[in-house]
């Protein structure tokens, strides 16, 4: 057996094919998922996609929140069904507070698309089991408003309770993927809730699974074949 | 508040002594002439106003007309053309059932008034046309050109169109892939901003801008119709019909990206369901455009309810809702027994869609307002057989003494230091640094089928994913050649975007082009464009590659200076399996390189006398479009067989600058040796067109030289891949830290 997982389209979102195609590369089967529709399809996890759902009018992720398909997704993930948030779709889950913070526009004020390198900081959420802790990837970056923030109450807890997932890894040469690219505070790259079955991050994984494709790595895949084994092995 | 009556057909047959604002919407008396001719009676503002906006130059090409009909003419028999010139975009036949539409178009104008939005709606534009194909948009390019890198206001414009591109494109989700940045102090005041979009679809897909079937329904979809965009219209709808109204619209369009995605994915999901006769796009001209091109490209006639029209303003008089260009909608011409399944689809989707009319048997297009009959013409006299001019040209008398003013003749380095220092100089001049700053503000990764984007030589896209089929798309252009010669000019622009092409590893198939020139009505900028058309439709014809559509864009001159002639040639490769892509990075320590071509001493035009000598004079390098074929066959047969595993085309700035990029982007250095005959400065700074650097693993060498000896194609081993610095034996050596920051320090420094 395999496991189902949804990938949310939201009007505006991109790569919600593309997400489809990283689930089906790792062995599970994709299943779309419409904005509209409260129904869920009795996926076994869910990821909401990159892209810029109802134009980023108003915030980036305000007015997805307030789709059907969120209210679900919501309820749901509360319960326990692992939820992934990439790009857009961390911005989403930010603004449905299953994650705590916000993402504001990158402190440079332009878009920027580049490979990036992070450290893997948490590796036990269902999302990362496949990487090790302290492992360093490269995943695409692409975004207007990536900056992470959050109070330094929560910045703090986050920290002490293992709750960040990825970081920017700062030190080295930009031209090697280095850097912060947005002024996230304390370089954070994604974040997981206190149960670590919902994950975000502004990077992309599924750009990252095919050795010809994109940056030709393929750092991002252990994404999905760490829900696929966690789900199968459930 | 008094209005005055409606001016409806019958209206201005009864009042054929109104005087109407021809001059003021741009028509010359002689046109404005013919139309009552054509009408048989003066025509209605409504008329006027469509017949104004489509007789313009940039819908009617009624200059450039009868020099683009060579493009035709010397058409190469090519089975691959499924739709050439004509249609909103050519098609190609790519294989596997698989068809491909692209297009290049210009935005100049605008972006120049309101960078961002410009940039924005040419990305737009082009991506509808690709649309209306039946195709789904797969990726764009962006070859742009600006005034002198350090000029004050290429620093208001160039961040704006590279935000607008941006802003527009990533919110689309097409990656970016290719395109370039030129900056010359010609391009001061006429910045162009050129847009290319590709489109994918199976064969049975393809679909045209045509409407047929008397009682087939006219649907405008997508946004409400604003007040935007309307540039001679306002003095149409304020001086003549109703004074109370407010003047002088906004003359550049706004876009909303988000609603062009729901256009994108409506549109495709309605094809999908075979929902749709015909289709176009609105653009330049909007409505006037769309219902005139559909109509007389059908067999019928077309009626249209201009009430029905969703308006954003509702103060719009029916002469503004015919000119405007507001963005993001489509005209579809539907079966009236599949209307409610395509507005069951918009609904969907959240688009507004609404039957404003449908196809008649006559073969008139007639527009109605309030009841009255606004507009009664023949579509085709509106659409298709507008003005045509035979300007005068003639070479301009510089000519000669520009040509005769040799770039040989320039003092050249007088050693090695001199010569390193020179380069250090041409590798971070604006032209040929880095244009990473630019390129990462575009996404070139989403829908996940990207193989190569720039800096490669040329973008690459796989079309399949159990095959492997792809694409690529290379643009080129380079005015300083096509000053010295416009037909030489022309041929290099192609001869380098075919080149380009085939050094990925894909064969050259079709070829695109956006023709930026200055005035028309001068005859030295005519013989430009007379030339460089020539010159582009014989190099066509010589490659085998149709010009499938394209774009002109004149008046690119302010006062009496205009642009370099800029013709920018895209051409289209296919590729059997992306797993055998070359890229331009150097792989692996050791890989033997060589100089594939002849090199001679050509420095006309050349980034060297540009950059050092700020020197432009002499003569283009030569072109050989028979030696650029077999070095495309000799690249695409290489790449096939593994035989190579990086190649980069030599351009401006000669096989100094291709090495240079090829080790920064690998991160790896090379050992070269002047080859016997050459003298250093030549062999690395000469731009000779017909080459091209590859490197050969040791493995491969006696197989790549058999294969180059036995066709005849001139390969000499230059030197290899090595170390950490860049070193010409006897001459210099540069370390790549020392490169890298002369590189890409230059364009953040001048615009971050």
């Amino acid at each position: 057996m395999t496991a189902r997982i949804g990938v949310v389209t939201f009007p505006g979102s991109l790569d919600d094919r593309d997400t489809q195609r990283a689930i089906r590369l790792a062995g599970a089967e994709p299943v779309a998922l419409w904005h509209k529709d409260k129904d869920l399809k009795q996926v076994d996890a869910v990821v909401l996609p990159g892209g810029f759902s109802y134009g980023d009018y108003l915030r980036a992720g305000a007015i997805s929140r307030f789709s059907p398909v969120m209210g679900s997704v919501i309820e749901q993930a509360k319960a326990g069904l692992p939820v992934l948030g990439i790009c857009n779709g961390f911005q989403v889950l930010t603004e449905a507070h299953l994650l705590p913070g916000a993402m504001l526009g990158n402190d440079h004020l332009h878009f920027i698309c580049r490979d990036q390198k992070l450290r893997v900081e948490n590796a036990s959420t269902a999302w990362t089991s496949d990487y090790s802790e302290g492992q360093e990837i490269f995943i695409p970056l692409k975004n207007m408003d990536g900056r992470y923030v959050a109070d330094e109450y929560t910045l703090d807890k986050l920290e002490a309770e293992g709750r960040v997932v990825f970081r920017y890894v700062v030190r080295g040469e930009a031209a090697d993927g280095c850097g912060n690219p947005n002024g996230s505070l304390r370089d954070i790259a994604g974040i997981t809730n206190e149960a670590g079955n919902v994950v975000g991050l502004m990077p992309h994984p599924e750009h990252a699974t095919e050795p010809l494709i994109g940056t030709g790595r393929t750092d991002g895949l252990p994404f999905f074949t760490s829900i696929l084994k966690k789900l199968v092995t459930a | 508040m008094s209005r005055t009556p409606l001016d409806t057909v019958e209206h201005a047959a009864a009042t054929p002594d109104v005087e109407l604002p021809w001059a003021e919407l741009g028509l010359k008396k002689d046109e404005y002439e013919r139309i009552v001719e054509i009408l048989g009676r003066r025509p209605t503002g409504a008329e006027l106003a469509m017949y104004s906006v489509m007789w313009s130059e940039h819908c009617s090409y009624k200059s450039s007309k009868v020099h683009l009909r060579q493009f035709g003419e010397k058409a190469p028999e090519n089975d691959a053309m499924l739709v050439g010139i004509g249609e909103n975009a050519g098609v190609v036949d790519v294989g596997q059932g698989y068809a491909v539409t692209f297009k290049v178009e210009s935005h100049n104008h605008p972006s120049y008034v309101e960078p961002y939005q410009g940039a924005a709606t040419g990305v737009g534009g082009i991506v509808r046309d690709i649309i209306a194909m039946g195709a789904r948009p797969v990726a764009v390019v962006d070859p742009l050109r600006f005034g002198a890198a350090d000029h004050p206001d290429t620093k208001r414009v160039l961040p704006g169109v590279v935000a607008g591109i941006g802003g527009y494109g990533n919110c689309l989700g097409l990656p970016n892939i290719g395109g370039e940045v030129v900056f010359d102090a010609c391009y001061q005041g006429n910045p162009l901003v050129n847009a290319g979009c590709i489109g994918v679809m199976r064969h049975e897909d393809i679909h045209l801008a045509k409407a047929s079937g008397a009682g087939n329904k006219v649907i405008l979809y997508g946004a409400r119709t604003g007040g935007d965009g309307i540039g001679g219209a306002s003095i149409l709808a304020s001086e003549t019909f109703d004074d109370a109204k407010p003047s002088k619209r906004p003359a550049v369009q706004v876009g909303d990206p988000f609603q062009e995605k729901l256009l994108i994915e409506c549109t495709l999901e309605a094809f999908a369901e075979k929902l749709v006769v015909g289709i176009q796009d609105l653009g330049a001209a909007g409505l006037s455009c769309a219902t005139s091109e559909l109509a007389s490209n059908g067999s019928g006639g077309m009626r249209v309810t201009l009430d029905d029209v969703p308006l954003r303003d509702s103060t719009l008089s029916p002469e503004e809702i015919l000119m405007s260009e507001s963005q993001e909608r489509m005209c579809a011409v539907v079966e009236p027994e599949k209307v409610d399944r395509f507005l069951e689809i918009c609904a969907k989707w959240d688009v507004i869609a609404t039957v404003i009319g449908e196809v008649t048997d006559g073969d008139r297009l007639e527009i109605y307002w309030h009841g009255g009959k606004i507009v009664d013409v023949d579509p085709r006299t509106v659409a298709h057989e507008g003005p045509v001019y035979e300007r005068p040209y003639a070479r301009p008398d510089w000519q000669d003494a520009l040509q005769a003013d040799d770039a040989g003749k320039l003092p050249r380095p007088a050693d090695g230091e001199e010569l390193k220092a020179q380069i250090l100089k041409l590798v971070g001049s604006p032209n040929q640094a880095s244009k990473k700053w630019i390129t990462q503000q575009y996404d070139h990764f989403v829908q996940g089928n990207t193989v190569l984007a720039m800096p490669e030589d040329s973008g690459m896209i796989r079309i399949d994913e159990e095959t492997g089929l792809g694409v690529a798309l290379a643009t080129d252009g380079n005015g300083r050649y096509a000053k010295l010669d416009p037909y030489t000019g022309a041929q290099l622009a192609l001869a380098e975007a075919y080149r380009n092409v085939a050094t990925t590893g894909a064969r050259p198939l079709a070829v695109s082009d956006c023709l930026n020139f200055g005035s028309p009505e001068d005859p030295a900028v005519m013989w430009q464009f007379a030339e460089a058309v020539r010159g582009l439709a014989d190099g066509c014809q010589q490659l085998g590659t149709p010009v499938t559509g394209g774009n002109v864009s004149l008046y690119n001159q302010t006062g009496e200076a205009a642009i370099h002639p800029t013709p920018v040639v895209a051409v289209l490769g296919v590729i059997d399996d992306v797993a055998r892509r070359t890229p331009v990075a150097f792989q692996e320590e050791g890989q033997l390189l060589y100089l594939l071509g002849d090199t001679r001493e050509e420095f006309g035009g050349s980034a060297w006398s540009q950059v050092v000598h700020d020197h432009l004079g002499g003569l283009p390098p030569k072109v050989d479009l028979e030696r650029e074929r077999l070095l495309a066959e000799i690249l695409i047969s290489a790449s096939r067989d593994g035989m190579i595993d990086s190649a980069h085309d030599l351009s401006d700035g000669g096989l100094i600058q291709a090495v240079v990029e090829s080790a920064l982007l690998g991160g790896k250095g090379a050992r070269l040796v002047v080859p016997d005959g050459l003298d250093a400065f030549t062999f690395l700074l000469s731009e000779s067109a017909g080459r091209a650097v590859v490197a050969v693993p040791r493995s491969e060498e006696v197989r790549f030289n058999d294969m180059c000896g036995a066709r005849g194609l001139p390969a000499t081993r230059i030197g290899v891949v090595d170390g950490e610095t860049v070193e010409v034996q006897g001459e210099f050596e540069l370390t790549l830290a020392e490169l890298r920051e002369a590189h890409e320090t230059t364009i953040p420094s001048l615009l971050a």
